[in-house]
C-alpha cells in the first residue's frame, strides 16, 4: 500500500502538491466548513458587495421623491416606493451602508470599553475588581433593549445616541469575558517573569496579556454583530435611532408599520434585517459548536 | 436553607437599589436639562424663573441629596408624571401592566411549549435531517426583528386570511370582565363567561406568537443541549439497555433531568418577553406597558420611560429571586454554593 492509496491528495512522497497545498491554504478552517458557516459567509459577503458598490445598483437616489407614493413593486421600483415616493429597493441598498457598518462600530467600541474594564478589574484584582464587577452585574439586570431605549431617549433621538446608548448595553459582557480571561492569565510564569523584570503592570498588559485575549474577545464580537444591528433597527423602530430621512432598515419598518396596507414598505426592510442577522448567527452557531467541547463530547456521544 | 433565601433576598435588595441608582443617573446625568422641557419657551429664556424651578426641583442640590429626594419620591410611589398623559406615571404603569402581563405570560407558555417541545426532538434526532431544520427555525426565532415579524403576521393572518383578530384585547365594544386579576383570559372564566374567555385568547394568538419568537428560539436550543447533556449519562444507557421502550426512557429518565437547568432560564426568558412587548404590543394595538412605552419613546417622554425600564428591571429583579430559590429547592446542591 503506497500513501497515495491513504489520501490522493498525496503524491507518492506523502508530500501535498503545489497544487494541493494552494487549496488547502485558501480553504476555510474546518470549523466553518459547514452548510450554515457557507450560507452565512455567502450572505454577509453579498452584503459586503452591496456595500461597496451601492451606487452602481441602486437605480435611484435613495432620498430623492420623485416618483409616485406607495406604487407596487414593478419592474421600474422593484420594492415598489414609500409614502414620499422613494424607491425602497434603493434605499435598502443604501440602507446597508448605514446598518452593517455602524454596528462594527458600536460592537468595536463596546469591545474597547468593557475589555479596558475587563482587564483592570481582573488583573487588579481585590477591591477594584469586586466593585467593577458589581457595575457589570447591575447593567445585566436590564434587559438590552429597554435600557438602550431608556439611554437613547435621555440623550434624545439620533444616530449617534443610539450608538452610544447600545453601547451601554453591550460592553458589560466583554468586561465579564475580558476578566475572566485575564484572570487565568495573570499568575502565569511568563507574566510574572515580565514583571519580575521590572515591567510596569500596563506594559504588562499591553504586551504580555492582550495578545492572548485577542482571539476569543474577537470571536464573541463577531457572534454579537448580529444582536447590535437587531437592536440598532429596534431603536430606530422606536423613533430613537435614525432620523428622518436617513434610509435606515429600522426606520424604513416603521414607516412601514404606518401603511399598513402596503405591505411592501415594511417588508424588503425587514427581510434585509432578518438576512444580515440571521448569517452572523449562521457563523456564530458553528463557531460555538466548533469551540465548546461540551457541544462537541454530547454530539459524539450521540453519533455512537 | 434558611440562610440560602436571606443571601439571596440580601443580593436581590441591592441590585434593586442598584437599578434605582441607574435610572436616577439617566434622569439627572444625562445632557438636557429637565427645566427645559418644563418650561414654556419665553420662561426658559428667563434665569430667574429657570432658577426657581431648579430649586423647586431640588436641582440646585448636590447630586447625593438629589438622589435621596427621588428615592423619597420613589418609596412614595412617585414616579413622576407623564408629559404625554399628565397623569402620574405609577397610574399610568397599573393600568398598563396587567395587559402586558397575560401577553408575556402566554408568549412564555407557547416558547416553553413549542421550544422544549421541538428542543427535545431535535436532540433525540441529534445531528439528522430533522434537527438541522430545527437548528435553523431556532436562528431565525433568535434572528427575526419581532417589530417586523409582528406587521407581516397581522397582515397575513389577519388581514388576508382573517383567521384571528390583530387589534386591542377584546372585540371592539366588548365589555371587558369584572376586573379581578386584570388578565381577560382568567378574569372572564372566573365570571363563568366562556364566550368571551375564548374571544380573549384569539385575540392573544398573533401577538403572543410573535412574541415568543426568540424565545422559543432560544428554549429550542437550551432544551436540545440540555438533553443532549442527560443522553449520554450512564443511568440514561442502563434504562435503555434493560429493555426500556424509547419513549419511557425519555420520559421517566431524560427529561426529568434535562428540565431542571430550562427552568433556570425561565425567569430571564420572562423578563425579556416583558421587554419584548415594547417592540410588539403597539402593531397589534395591545393597551399594555409596551405600547405605553413606544408612545413615551416616540414623544420623548422621559418620566414615563423612566417609569417603565425602572419597572421592568424590578420585575426582571424579583423573577431572578424566585428562579434563584427554585432552583435552590429543586436542586440541593446549589443551596450550600
Amino acid at each position: 500500500m503506497t500513501l497515495t492509496d491513504i489520501d490522493p491528495k498525496l503524491d507518492a512522497d506523502g508530500i501535498p502538491s503545489r497544487h494541493n497545498r494552494w487549496v488547502k491554504r485558501l480553504r476555510l478552517p474546518a470549523a466553518w466548513r459547514r452548510p450554515l458557516g457557507i450560507a452565512g459567509l455567502v450572505i454577509i459577503a453579498f452584503w459586503v458587495l452591496v456595500i461597496i458598490f451601492a451606487p452602481l445598483i441602486a437605480p435611484f437616489d435613495p432620498l430623492a421623491q420623485d416618483s409616485a407614493r406607495y406604487l407596487p413593486p414593478s419592474g421600474d421600483h422593484l420594492f415598489g416606493t414609500d409614502g414620499v415616493g422613494r424607491d425602497i429597493f434603493s434605499r435598502v441598498i443604501y440602507g446597508a451602508q448605514i446598518s452593517i457598518p455602524i454596528a462594527l462600530l458600536l460592537v468595536a467600541l463596546s469591545v474597547l470599553v468593557g475589555s479596558t474594564i475587563g482587564a483592570i478589574a481582573g488583573y487588579f484584582g481585590g477591591v477594584v475588581d469586586t466593585v467593577l464587577m458589581r457595575i457589570v452585574d447591575l447593567f445585566f439586570a436590564f434587559p438590552a433593549i429597554i435600557l438602550a431605549m431608556a439611554v437613547a431617549a435621555a440623550l434624545g433621538p439620533s444616530l449617534v445616541n443610539a450608538v452610544l446608548a447600545i453601547v451601554v448595553v453591550f460592553w458589560p459582557t466583554y468586561a465579564r469575558v475580558t476578566r475572566s480571561l485575564v484572570l487565568g492569565l495573570r499568575d502565569s510564569n511568563y507574566i510574572a517573569a515580565s514583571r519580575l523584570l521590572g515591567v510596569s503592570s500596563f506594559r504588562a498588559l499591553i504586551r504580555e496579556v492582550l495578545p492572548n485575549i485577542v482571539g476569543p474577545v474577537l470571536v464573541l464580537a463577531t457572534l454579537e454583530l448580529g444582536n447590535a444591528i437587531l437592536l440598532l433597527s429596534g431603536l430606530s423602530y422606536l423613533g430613537l435611532g435614525a432620523v428622518p430621512p436617513t434610509p435606515e432598515w429600522g426606520a424604513m419598518v416603521s414607516d412601514g408599520a404606518r401603511a399598513f396596507y402596503n405591505y411592501w414598505v415594511a417588508l424588503f426592510p425587514g427581510i434585509a434585517i432578518f438576512s444580515v442577522v440571521i448569517a452572523f448567527n449562521f457563523l456564530g452557531d458553528v463557531l460555538r459548536d466548533a469551540l465548546d467541547p461540551r457541544t462537541a463530547k454530547s454530539v459524539a456521544v450521540v453519533d455512537r | 436553607m434558611l440562610m440560602f433565601v436571606l443571601k439571596r433576598a440580601g443580593a436581590a435588595v441591592l441590585l434593586a437599589i442598584g437599578t434605582i441608582i441607574i435610572a436616577f443617573l439617566l434622569t439627572s446625568i444625562l445632557p438636557g436639562d429637565p427645566t427645559t422641557a418644563m418650561l414654556s419657551e419665553r420662561a426658559a429664556g428667563d434665569p430667574a424663573i429657570v432658577a426657581a424651578l431648579r430649586e423647586k426641583l431640588g436641582l440646585d442640590q448636590p447630586l447625593y441629596v438629589q438622589f435621596f429626594i427621588y428615592l423619597g419620591n420613589l418609596i412614595t410611589g412617585d414616579l413622576g408624571t407623564s408629559t404625554q398623559t399628565s397623569r402620574p406615571v405609577l397610574t399610568d404603569l397599573s393600568q398598563f401592566a396587567p395587559a402586558s402581563a397575560e401577553l408575556a405570560l402566554f408568549a412564555a407558555i407557547i416558547a416553553i411549549v413549542l421550544g422544549v417541545g421541538l428542543g427535545v426532538v431535535a436532540a433525540l434526532r441529534a445531528n439528522g435531517v430533522i434537527d438541522n431544520v430545527l437548528r435553523v427555525v431556532s436562528l431565525g426565532g433568535v434572528s427575526v426583528p419581532v417589530f417586523w415579524l409582528g406587521l407581516i403576521v397581522a397582515a397575513l393572518f389577519s388581514t388576508q386570511l382573517r383567521l384571528f383578530p390583530s387589534s386591542g384585547r377584546l372585540d371592539a365594544g366588548q365589555t371587558p370582565p369584572p376586573a379581578i386579576t386584570g388578565l381577560f383570559t382568567v378574569d372572564s372564566l372566573l365570571a363563568g363567561d366562556p364566550g368571551l374567555f375564548f374571544q380573549a385568547v384569539s385575540h392573544l394568538v398573533l401577538p403572543a406568537f410573535v412574541l415568543s419568537a426568540p424565545m422559543v428560539g432560544l428554549m429550542l436550543r437550551f432544551s436540545r443541549a440540555s438533553v443532549l447533556e442527560v443522553l449520554g449519562n450512564d443511568y440514561v444507557r442502563a434504562a435503555t439497555a434493560k429493555g426500556l421502550p424509547a419513549w419511557t426512557v425519555v420520559r421517566r429518565h431524560v427529561l426529568r433531568g434535562a428540565l431542571v437547568p430550562v427552568i433556570t432560564v425561565l425567569g430571564t426568558a420572562f423578563a425579556s418577553l416583558l421587554a419584548g412587548t415594547v417592540l410588539v404590543e403597539q402593531i397589534f394595538a395591545w393597551p399594555g406597558i409596551g405600547s405605553y412605552a413606544y408612545r413615551s419613546a416616540s414623544n420623548l417622554d422621559l418620566p414615563s420611560i423612566i417609569g417603565v425600564t425602572l419597572f421592568i428591571a424590578l420585575v426582571y429583579v424579583v423573577v431572578n429571586f424566585v428562579t434563584d430559590l427554585l432552583y435552590g429547592i429543586i436542586d440541593p446542591r446549589i443551596r450550600t454554593a
